[in-house]
C-alpha cells in the first residue's frame, strides 16, 4: 500500500508541481471521502508547498470544503464520514494512529465560513488555544501572545482598549479577523480557510484579503472560495474541483487565462457554477 | 497594519510541537475521565430505573398469589337458623319491606359463621378437639370470609343445608408465614401467630388444602381494614377510572379549545401574553397547590362532597389543563403555514380551515399530549389527599359522587398499614397495577405517534 | 322524566332542527332569487343551535337552583317549633320528607307535618318539573320557528355559527386564567383568615413549629413558626439538586456529545421513564429500599443515619428529577451552534475541553434556567417527603436526621377532619401561599432566562 502511494507520488510529481518555490508541506494521495455509502470525493491527489496561498474553487457541492476539512481531520467530527487514501504533513501520515489529532490541529489551524467567536471576552478568545496547549508559561507571556496575534491580524488598534468585552460584540469583519488571530495564536504551520469572506461586506473582505497576503509570508494558507476574483487576488496557485474530482491545479494566472481542462474554462467563463 | 517580522507570533514549529506534546498525556487523561463521568451518569440513571423496577417487582409479584384455603364448606342448617326471606306484602310501602329485609339480613348476620368456618377447618384437622384450640383454628382464615359466606346465603338462601367447595382466603398472617415474609426463627413472643396455628398452616399447606392461588381479591375487592387479607384495589381502581374519565371529558376538550384559540385566533396583545405566561407558570405550579385550591373552592365554598371522584377529577383536570394546552400548541405550531394558506386561498373561512385541515393533521399530536397528561394525572397523589380522598372507603363507588379512593392514594394508605410484612408486598402489587395502567397509556401514546406522525 | 332522557330528547330535537334548517335553506335556494350566503349545513347548524342552546341553558340553571329553592320553601312551611332545628337533625328530617315524597316511605309512622311537607314537596317538584319541560319545549319551538323564518340568502349563517364556535374557544382559554385567579384568591383569602389567629411575623420568623391539635384548645397554644419547615424544604431540595444536577447534566452532555446513536436511542427513553413514575412510587421506593440501605451504610461506616431522613428523601427526589434536568439540559446543549464546537475543535481542543470551556459556558444561562425549574420542582414535591423525610419539624442541620417540609405539613394539617375555622387547618393555606410564591418566582425567573437564551441562538 505504502509503496504504491510513494510510487504514485513519484510518477505524478511533475503534474502537480506548479511554481514550486517552497518545500513540500502537505501531500494528498488518492483521498476519497464517504458520507455513509455515497462517495463525495473521488480520489484527490494534491501537493501543498510551504508559504504558498493555494485557492480551491468550484461550484457548490464540488467537494472543495470537504477536502479542506480532511487536511486537519475536521471531518472526524461528522457522524458517518469516512476518509481513505493518504494525507501527509511534513512526510507524516496525518490519519496514522500514532499522530495525535490534537497536535495535528495545533499545527494545521482553521478559519470557518461564518465568524464563530466564543461567547467570551476578546482576550479569552485569543488566549483559548495557547492556554489549552500550554504554549505560554505565565500571564505575561500569554498577554504577549494575545497582543502579537491581534497585531498580526491587524485588529490590535481597534480592540486594545476593550479586550475584556465580549468577542461577539464586534462587527462581522472584526469577528472574522478575531477568529484568524485566534487561529494564529496557536502558531500553526498551515492555516485552512473555509470561505472566510462569504459572510462579510466588501470593505471587510478587502481587509481580510490583505491580511491573507501578509500572513502568507509566515504561513502556508489554503483557502476555499466561491469568489473567483478573490482567488485571483490572493492565491499563487488555484485548484479547481468539480463533482468530487480535482480537475486541475496550476498557477492562478494560468488557470484564469488558459486552463488546460474544458470544464475549468466553462466554470471560470461562467457557463455553470 | 503591523507587518514587521518581530511582531510575528510565531513560536517556531518544533517548540510548539514540543509544548503541545508535553500537554497531551494530561489532556487525554482528562478527556477519558470526563467521558467516563458522563458514561457513569448515564449508567447511574439506567441503574436507578433498573433498581426501582426490580425492587418493586421483587416485592410485588409474589403478592399476586395469595394463600387460600380450598375446602368444602357445609352450610349447616343447625347453625344458620333463619326465617324465610321476606317478600313484599300487599299494602306495604317499599320502606317497610326494606326494613324487614334488613331485619332478616341482621338475623342472618347473627348466625354463628365462625362455627361454620371452625367446622370446615376441623374437618381437615380432626386431631384438634379442644374447644380453645378449635377457636384458634379460625385464625387460619381471614375474618372477612364469614361475611363472604353470609353474602352467598343472602344472594341464594337455598344454599342452607348444602355443601360447596369454596376458596377461603387465608389470614394475612398465614400468608406472611407461608411466604416466609417473617423470620421463622423469631421467638414466639415476636410472632404474629401462635405456635400451633403456625404448625397447622404448614401442615395444611403441605397437604394442599392451603394453596397459593392467583389473587383475584386484589382486583375484585375494595379496601378492608378488619380483614386485611381481603383488602383489594377495586374501589381505588374504579375511583381512578372515574377521575380519568372526568379529566378526559374536561381537560382535553377545554385544553384543545384554548390552544386552538391562542394559536389560531388570539390577537397578539397584552391579554394573550398574560394567558401565555399564566399557562407556562400554571404548568410548573406544584400539584399540592391544586389540592389546596380544590379544598378551598370545591369543598369549602361549593360544599361539594368530600372524597368524591368528581372533586378529584375536577382538581386533576385543572392540573392537567396546562399540559394539554402546551402539547396542543406545539403540535399546531409544527403544522406548516402553507397548509393554512392553501385552505384560506381556496376560500375556506378560518373556522373551516381549522376544523377541516389543521385539527385533523394535529390530531395524533394532540392525542399523544392528552394521553401523557392523563397518565400523569392518574399517578398524582398529593392533591387528592387534601380533598379527603385518603379516607378509608370499604365500597366500590357506583357514581363519581360517591366516596372513593384512587390508586395512588390506596398505595399511600397501604404503605402506612401496621402489618408491614403483608402490606409491603400488597403495596408493591398495587404499584405494579398503577404502573401497568400508566405504561399502557404511554404505550398507546407512543403507538399513536409512531402510527400517525408526520414530519414536515 | 329522567334527566338523561330529557337530554337525549333535546339532542334528537336538535338533529331534527338541523334537518329542517337544511331543507328550508335548500328550498329558499331553489327559488333562486339570489345566491345563498352560506352552505346549507350552516343554516342547519344555526337552527339546531337556536333550538337547543336556550333550552339547555334553562335546563342547567333549573337543575342547579331548583333543589335549593324547593328546600327553602319546604323549610319555611314547617311548624314553628321545628324552625330552630340545626345541622344533623335538620338533615335527617329533610331526608325523611324526601323519602316520603318520593313514595319510598319511612318505616315508622310519619308525623302529620312531615306528610304535609312531603305533599308540598312532591307538588312543588312536579310543578317545577312540568314548568321546566314546558319552558324548554317553548324555547325549542320558538328558536326553531324564529330561525327557520329568518333563513334567506342574506342571512350570514356561517358567520353566526362560527362566532358561537369562537366564543366557546374564548371561554375555554379563560379557564386557565380563572384557575390562577382561583388559586391566588383561595390562598390569599384563607391565609388572611389564618393571620387573624396568628401574627404574620410569628408565622414567617417563628423558629418553633408546634401547632397542637385543634381539639385540645385555643389557637394561642400552638406555635406556627415557618422557619423549621422552610429549612427542611431547603435541605431536602439542596440534597436533591446535588444528586440531580451533576447526574442529569453529565447524562445530557454524554448523550449530546459522546453517545453512539444506538445508546442514545436506548438510554434516553429509559431514563425518561423515571419522569413518568408517580411520586408516590418514589416515596415507597425510598421507604423500603433506599432508606434501609442508607441506614445499613451508616452503620458500617459508623454514622447514625435514620432510614427516613433528609438524605433519603433528597437522594430519591434527586433521582426523580434527573430526567427533568437531563432533557432540559440536552435541549439547551444541542442549541449551542455547531460552529462554536468546530471553532474549538479546529484549534486542537479535545472534546471534553470543548464541552467544558466552550459549550457549557455558552449554554450556561439556559442551564441555570433548567436548574431553577428543577429547584422549583424539588421544593413543591410532596409524596416523597411525606413518606421518606421522617416528619420532624425541628431546626437542625444534620441531613441524616428526620426533617419536615412545607408540603408535608400542608398534607398533615389538611388531612383528617378538615374544618376551615381552626388555625390548625388554615395554616395549610398560609404555607401553600408561601410555597406558591416561592415556586412562582423561581419559575418566572427561570422561564425568562431560558427564553432569553433561546432568542440568543435563534
Amino acid at each position: 500500500m505504502e509503496d504504491t502511494v510513494m510510487r504514485a507520488t513519484l510518477v505524478n510529481a511533475e503534474k502537480f508541481v506548479g511554481v514550486a518555490n517552497g518545500a513540500l508541506k502537505m501531500a494528498a494521495r488518492d483521498v476519497r471521502v464517504f458520507y455513509g455509502e455515497s462517495e463525495a470525493l473521488h480520489g484527490v491527489d494534491l501537493d501543498i508547498y510551504e508559504n504558498e496561498v493555494l485557492a480551491f474553487i468550484g461550484p457548490s457541492g464540488c467537494g472543495k470544503s470537504t477536502f479542506l476539512r480532511c487536511l486537519n481531520r475536521m471531518n472526524d467530527t461528522i457522524d458517518g464520514c469516512r476518509v481513505t487514501g493518504r494525507i501527509e504533513l511534513d512526510g507524516e501520515d496525518i490519519y496514522d494512529r500514532s499522530l495525535d489529532v490534537v497536535l495535528l490541529r495545533a499545527r494545521v489551524g482553521m478559519v470557518f465560513q461564518k465568524p464563530n467567536p466564543f461567547p467570551k471576552s476578546i482576550y479569552e478568545n485569543i488566549a483559548y488555544g495557547p492556554r489549552l496547549h500550554g504554549l505560554a508559561s505565565g500571564r505575561a507571556e500569554l498577554d504577549d501572545i494575545v497582543e502579537r496575534s491581534l497585531q498580526r491580524a491587524g485588529l490590535w488598534e481597534e480592540v486594545k482598549d476593550r479586550l475584556e468585552q465580549p468577542g461577539t460584540g464586534l462587527s462581522g469583519g472584526q469577528q472574522q479577523r478575531l477568529c484568524i488571530a485566534r487561529a494564529i495564536a496557536v502558531s500553526p504551520e498551515v492555516i485552512l480557510m473555509d470561505e472566510p469572506c462569504s459572510a462579510l461586506d466588501p470593505i471587510a473582505t478587502a481587509k481580510v484579503e490583505q491580511l491573507i497576503t501578509e500572513l502568507s509570508e509566515t504561513y502556508t494558507i489554503v483557502i476555499v472560495t466561491h469568489n473567483m476574483q478573490q482567488a485571483a487576488r490572493v492565491s499563487r496557485r488555484t485548484a479547481f474541483f468539480h463533482l468530487g474530482n480535482l480537475v486541475e491545479v496550476d498557477d492562478t494566472t494560468k488557470i484564469f487565462t488558459s486552463p488546460s481542462d474544458g470544464r475549468t474554462e466553462d466554470y471560470i467563463t461562467g457557463r455553470f457554477g | 497594519m503591523h507587518n514587521d517580522d518581530a511582531s510575528a507570533p510565531r513560536t517556531d514549529p518544533s517548540t510548539q510541537r514540543r509544548l503541545v506534546e508535553r500537554s497531551l498525556a494530561r489532556r487525554h487523561g482528562a478527556e477519558k475521565r470526563f467521558r467516563a463521568a458522563g458514561l457513569a451518569a448515564v449508567f447511574f440513571g439506567l441503574g436507578m430505573v433498573a433498581l426501582l423496577f426490580a425492587s418493586i417487582l421483587a416485592k410485588g409479584v409474589p403478592a399476586f398469589w395469595q394463600a387460600t384455603v380450598v375446602t368444602e364448606v357445609y352450610f349447616d342448617p343447625e347453625i344458620i337458623k333463619v326465617d324465610p326471606r321476606p317478600v313484599a306484602q300487599p299494602g306495604e310501602t317499599p320502606a317497610q319491606l326494606h326494613e324487614r329485609e334488613m331485619a332478616w339480613q341482621t338475623q342472618l348476620t347473627m348466625a354463628n359463621w365462625n362455627r361454620i368456618i371452625e367446622n370446615t377447618l376441623a374437618a381437615h384437622l380432626p386431631e384438634v378437639t379442644d374447644a380453645r384450640a378449635r377457636a384458634r383454628l379460625r385464625q387460619l382464615v381471614t375474618s372477612g370470609e364469614r361475611f363472604v359466606l353470609r353474602d352467598r346465603v343472602i344472594a341464594d338462601p337455598a344454599l342452607i343445608g348444602q355443601r360447596l367447595t369454596l376458596k377461603l382466603l387465608a389470614d394475612a398472617n398465614v400468608d406472611v408465614w407461608l411466604k416466609g415474609n417473617i423470620d421463622r426463627s423469631l421467638p414466639d413472643s415476636q410472632q404474629q401467630l401462635a405456635p400451633d396455628v403456625r404448625a397447622w398452616a404448614d401442615q395444611l399447606h403441605e397437604r394442599g388444602v392451603i394453596q397459593m392461588k392467583f389473587n383475584t381479591t386484589l382486583f375484585g375487592n375494595p379496601d378492608s381494614r378488619s380483614s386485611l387479607a381481603s383488602a383489594g384495589l377495586a374501589g381505588a381502581f374504579v375511583g381512578s377510572l372515574f377521575m380519568m374519565a372526568i379529566v378526559i371529558l374536561l381537560a382535553v376538550p377545554v385544553g384543545v379549545a384554548s390552544a386552538v384559540y391562542l394559536e389560531e385566533f388570539a390577537p397578539r396583545n397584552r391579554f394573550t401574553d398574560l394567558i401565555e405566561v399564566n399557562i407556562n407558570n400554571l404548568a410548573a405550579v406544584p400539584s399540592i397547590i391544586f389540592g389546596l385550591l380544590g379544598a378551598a373552592v370545591f369543598i369549602n365554598w361549593f360544599h361539594m362532597p368530600l372524597s368524591a371522584p368528581i372533586v378529584g377529577g375536577l382538581v386533576l383536570s385543572l392540573m392537567t389543563l396546562p399540559t394539554v394546552i402546551i402539547a396542543t400548541r406545539s403540535t399546531l405550531q409544527a403544522i406548516p403555514p402553507s397548509i393554512r394558506q392553501a385552505a384560506l386561498g381556496i376560500g375556506a373561512s378560518k373556522v373551516q380551515m381549522i376544523l377541516h385541515h389543521v385539527l385533523p393533521l394535529a390530531l395524533p399530536g394532540i392525542l399523544t399530549g392528552a394521553i401523557i397528561g392523563v397518565a400523569q394525572a392518574i399517578g398524582e397523589t398529593a392533591p387528592l389527599l387534601l380533598i379527603g380522598m385518603s379516607a378509608f372507603v370499604a365500597a366500590v363507588p357506583a357514581t363519581p359522587f360517591d366516596q372513593s379512593t384512587a390508586l395512588p392514594v390506596q398505595i399511600y394508605l397501604w404503605q402506612g398499614n401496621e402489618l408491614r410484612n403483608f402490606f409491603e408486598a400488597r403495596t408493591s402489587a398495587a404499584i405494579i397495577v398503577l404502573l401497568g395502567l400508566m405504561l399502557s397509556l404511554n404505550a398507546l401514546a407512543i403507538w399513536l405517534r409512531k402510527r400517525f406522525e408526520k414530519r414536515w | 322524566m329522567n334527566n338523561w332522557v330529557l337530554i337525549c330528547v333535546l339532542l334528537m330535537l336538535m338533529a331534527l332542527a338541523y334537518q329542517f334548517g337544511l331543507a328550508r335553506s335548500r328550498s329558499v335556494a331553489g327559488q333562486g332569487a339570489a345566491r345563498m350566503h352560506s352552505r346549507p349545513g350552516y343554516y342547519g347548524l344555526l337552527v339546531a343551535l337556536w333550538c337547543g342552546l336556550p333550552a339547555l341553558a334553562v335546563f342547567l340553571l333549573w337543575t342547579l337552583f331548583e333543589p335549593g329553592i324547593i328546600r327553602s320553601v319546604v323549610l319555611n312551611q314547617l311548624p314553628p317549633d321545628l324552625a330552630g332545628l340545626q345541622g344533623n337533625e335538620l338533615e335527617v328530617l329533610l331526608r325523611r320528607i324526601e323519602q316520603i315524597a318520593s313514595g319510598f316511605g319511612v318505616s315508622d309512622q310519619p308525623a302529620a307535618f312531615e306528610l304535609a311537607a312531603a305533599e308540598r314537596m312532591r307538588s312543588l317538584q312536579n310543578t317545577g318539573r312540568l314548568a321546566m319541560i314546558a319552558s324548554m319545549a317553548v324555547l325549542c319551538v320558538a328558536g326553531l320557528v324564529w330561525t327557520l323564518r329568518r333563513i334567506d340568502p342574506q342571512l350570514r349563517a356561517r358567520n353566526q355559527v362560527e362566532s358561537v364556535f369562537q366564543a366557546l374557544l374564548v371561554i375555554s382559554s379563560t379557564i386557565a386564567i380563572l384557575t390562577t385567579i382561583g388559586i391566588v384568591l383561595s390562598m390569599v383569602g384563607e391565609a388572611l383568615h389564618f393571620f387573624r389567629f396568628v401574627n404574620p411575623a410569628e408565622f414567617f420568623f417563628g423558629t418553633v413549629w408546634n401547632p397542637r391539635f385543634s381539639t385540645t384548645g385555643a389557637a394561642d397554644q400552638g406555635q406556627f413558626g415557618l422557619l423549621p419547615l422552610l429549612w427542611g424544604t431547603l435541605m431536602v431540595s439542596i440534597i436533591a439538586l446535588l444528586v440531580a444536577v451533576p447526574a442529569g447534566l453529565m447524562t445530557a452532555v454524554y448523550m449530546a456529545e459522546y453517545a453512539p446513536a444506538w445508546l442514545r436511542a436506548v438510554a434516553k427513553p429509559v431514563i425518561e421513564v423515571l419522569a413518568g413514575v408517580p411520586t408516590i412510587v418514589y416515596g415507597f421506593f425510598a421507604l423500603i429500599t433506599v432508606g434501609p440501605f442508607f441506614s445499613v451504610l451508616g452503620q458500617t461506616v459508623g454514622i447514625d443515619i435514620r432510614a427516613t431522613s433528609a438524605l433519603t428523601a433528597g437522594v430519591v427526589m434527586g433521582i426523580m428529577i434527573i430526567p427533568f434536568v437531563s432533557s432540559l439540559s440536552d435541549d439547551i446543549i444541542t442549541q449551542v451552534p455547531r460552529a462554536m464546537r468546530d471553532g474549538s475543535l479546529g484549534l486542537g481542543a479535545t472534546k471534553s475541553e470543548t464541552v467544558r470551556k466552550v459549550v457549557l459556558p455558552a449554554a450556561l444561562p439556559g442551564i441555570v434556567g433548567a436548574f431553577l425549574l428543577a429547584a422549583s420542582r424539588a421544593i413543591g414535591e410532596t409524596m416523597i417527603v411525606v413518606l421518606a423525610a421522617g416528619n420532624s419539624p425541628i431546626l437542625h442541620a444534620n441531613p441524616f436526621e428526620a426533617v419536615s417540609t412545607v408540603t408535608v405539613t400542608i398534607v398533615n394539617q389538611l388531612t383528617g377532619d378538615t374544618d376551615f375555622a381552626s388555625p390548625q387547618s388554615l395554616v395549610a393555606f398560609a404555607l401553600g401561599l408561601t410555597l406558591f410564591v416561592i415556586t412562582l418566582s423561581l419559575n418566572i425567573v427561570a422561564l425568562y432566562i431560558v427564553r432569553k437564551y433561546r432568542e440568543q441562538y435563534e
